[in-house]
């Protein structure tokens, strides 16, 4: 006569089932409450600096960026972000782009299995290594020598070390979405009698737009993102008078800025010039957040279209 | 072109229509075998002799004779792995985007050797077109689908640009159904009217030659029931190679018929296509010279 318990199973081999179910939902419920916490603690810090300057906006708006004299001008950093993003990608764009669809559309299959991975293991390169690499030889043997800068540190070195930096991602998410290309079309359109480069440029890179445009929106905003050559290589850190937008200019970027409010002052440790590095944290992060957004919905779309 | 139309292997196609595979009575064989002559002005298109096709070392297909005649449909059948679409992809160099993919012997087109150094390869593929297995129209618009050949070429005039979609759709009898929507996306199409766009999308830039790889093995029945009516229109115009998996397709709609099976290679474990029987499909479906051409139509293998 059979019984459920028959059909129970070992009792062993369920508490097996029910321990690695539950380690794992914890492990993504763990990294999901870090995500929130760290939205909690910006937010929280961003109060107390909004309170700590007397909810007085007129100081994030003028006077330049002096944390110490409680001078927090947004648009020192928001302008020292832009404009070394903007060079970055204008570095990381063509060098990227032009990688993939060499990667993609010409390489012979052996050339792509060696060079795809060298590429994926140069965005393995830590920051601070590219931040040398500009400080001792991009800034002074380029950048220099070809726009004569008041200053070996400046945003255009900084720059073009922050492309160096997001050129591999930019290589190889554009890859991976004009890969995602069908074959079908090449073939479709090299049956018509189309030449590889207008193959290429009319029916591959248009079919891939929605990918290449993800690759560049997550590009920018790991660009924005960067940290430690912005710092090495900047140039600027808020203890001098600020000399504008051009980017052969030292600048300051919103990183640097928070990277520098992590220590206080010289004078105190706290307060504003300290609180101010979570106000700025939010923004950086909620600019990122908005940019990724975006990324998905660009990825999700080369999905649904084939 | 006129002459064509009036040719004796013009007057049986009705046959073939109405029959297929199942012509292997005696009767209407003899009554086939007599008017089997060939008319002695026919333009060859392709000649194909002593050709192999190999991906590194593997010799996937050989042809010793082949050749293929303007103004006719030339139908390659055969079982999975015989060759036929290697065959099919070499008349216009597609093999070329296989790194590994080399072939020896000749092909003529036109007298042309078409794996001479200097013929390029492009300009062979704006002669000869190819309409694929499955539907690939480009994610344009159906109109800029179509006009993407001749914009290719050069064509820049709206009018003139014009006048192509319309006629290419027309020639591929698409016109009528899309004439009011060519600004939507040409995947927005059905099946079969995504394989007609790839059709007219062909016939723009007025090829000579069109090759089709089973261009109906994703469609519907009805859907291929049009376009073997309207490759029977397009061949006035265009000389046609198609490959097919479906026998009674090619019993219904081609002048010729080549089969391809596969044989054991003698140096090597593959198996390699090769080509055993060429003729008239009248004959191929019911007098067949070669015992496994006839097993193949009657169904006994394959």
């Amino acid at each position: 006569m059979l019984t459920v318990a028959d059909l129970q199973g070992s009792s062993k081999q369920r508490n097996r089932e029910r321990t690695m179910r539950v380690v794992v939902q914890g492990a993504a419920v763990v990294t999901m409450v870090v995500s929130v916490l760290i939205f909690f603690v910006l937010a929280r810090g961003a109060y107390t600096f909004l309170d700590e300057i007397d909810w007085d906006f007129a100081v994030l708006s003028d006077l330049g960026w002096f944390p110490r004299r409680s001078r927090f001008d947004l648009r020192t950093i928001l302008v020292g972000s832009v404009v070394m993003g903007g060079v970055a990608m204008v570095v990381a764009v063509p060098f990227g782009l032009g990688a993939a669809i060499y990667l993609s559309e010409y390489a012979p299959a052996r050339v792509r299995k060696v060079v795809k991975p060298v590429i994926e293991v140069l965005a393995g390169v830590p920051s601070v290594i590219v931040g040398y690499f500009v400080v001792r030889f991009i800034a002074p043997e380029f950048v220099s020598k070809i726009f004569d800068p008041t200053h070996d540190r400046n945003m255009l070195a900084a720059g073009v070390g922050i492309g160096i930096l997001v050129i591999p991602i930019m290589a190889s998410v554009s890859e991976d979405a004009l890969r995602s290309v069908p074959n079908s079309l090449r073939e479709a359109s090299y049956g018509i009698g189309a030449r590889k480069i207008n193959t290429v440029l009319r029916i591959v890179l248009p079919a891939a737009v929605s990918g290449l445009v993800a690759a560049f929106i997550i590009a920018i905003s790991r660009a924005i993102g960067e940290t430690m050559v912005a710092v090495m290589a900047g140039g600027f850190d808020g203890s001098g008078p600020y000399s504008g937008a051009w980017p052969t200019n030292p600048g300051l970027t919103m990183t640097t800025a928070m990277t520098n409010a992590v220590g206080g002052t010289d004078q105190d440790v706290g307060g504003a010039p300290f609180q101010v590095l979570f106000f700025v944290g939010l923004i950086l992060f909620t600019i990122t957040l908005l940019l990724n957004v975006i990324g998905d919905r660009f990825v999700n779309r080369i999905r649904q279209q084939y | 072109m006129s002459n064509v139309d009036t040719s004796p292997a013009r007057a049986h196609v009705p046959i073939t229509h109405s029959h297929g595979p199942s012509m292997t009575d005696a009767t209407t064989a003899q009554t086939l075998t007599m008017i089997d002559d060939e008319p002695a002005d026919e333009t060859i298109v392709f000649d194909i002799e002593d050709l192999s096709v190999y991906y590194g070392d593997f010799r996937a297909v050989t042809v010793d004779e082949l050749s293929v005649r303007e103004h006719e449909i030339t139908a390659f059948i055969g079982p999975s792995g015989c060759g036929k679409t290697t065959m099919l992809r070499s008349l216009n160099r597609m093999n070329d985007f296989i790194d590994i993919a080399r072939v020896e012997g000749s092909i003529t087109y036109h007298g042309v050797d078409l794996y001479d150094p200097e013929v390029n390869a492009t300009e062979v593929r704006r002669r000869i077109g190819m309409v694929f297995q499955k539907p690939n129209p480009f994610p344009k618009s159906i109109y800029d689908n179509v006009a993407y050949g001749p914009r290719l070429a050069g064509v820049k005039k709206r009018a003139e640009l014009d006048d192509v979609v319309e006629r290419s759709l027309r020639g591929a009898a698409l016109w009528d159904e899309v004439k009011d929507r060519l600004k939507e996306s040409g995947l927005g199409l059905s099946g079969g009217q995504q394989q007609r766009l790839c059709i007219a999308r062909a016939v723009a830039v007025e090829p000579d030659v069109i090759l089709m790889d089973e261009p109906c093995s994703a469609l519907d029945p009805i859907a291929t029931a049009r376009i073997e009516d309207l490759m029977q229109e397009m061949k006035e115009t265009y000389t046609i190679v198609i490959v097919t998996h479906n026998m009674q397709q090619a019993g219904r709609v081609s002048d010729r018929t080549a089969f391809f099976t596969t044989e054991v290679n003698p140096d090597g474990e593959r198996r390699t296509g090769r080509l055993i029987e060429f003729d008239r499909t009248e004959k191929i479906f019911s007098m067949p010279e070669d015992e496994r051409t006839e097993q193949y139509i009657t169904g006994r293998f394959g």
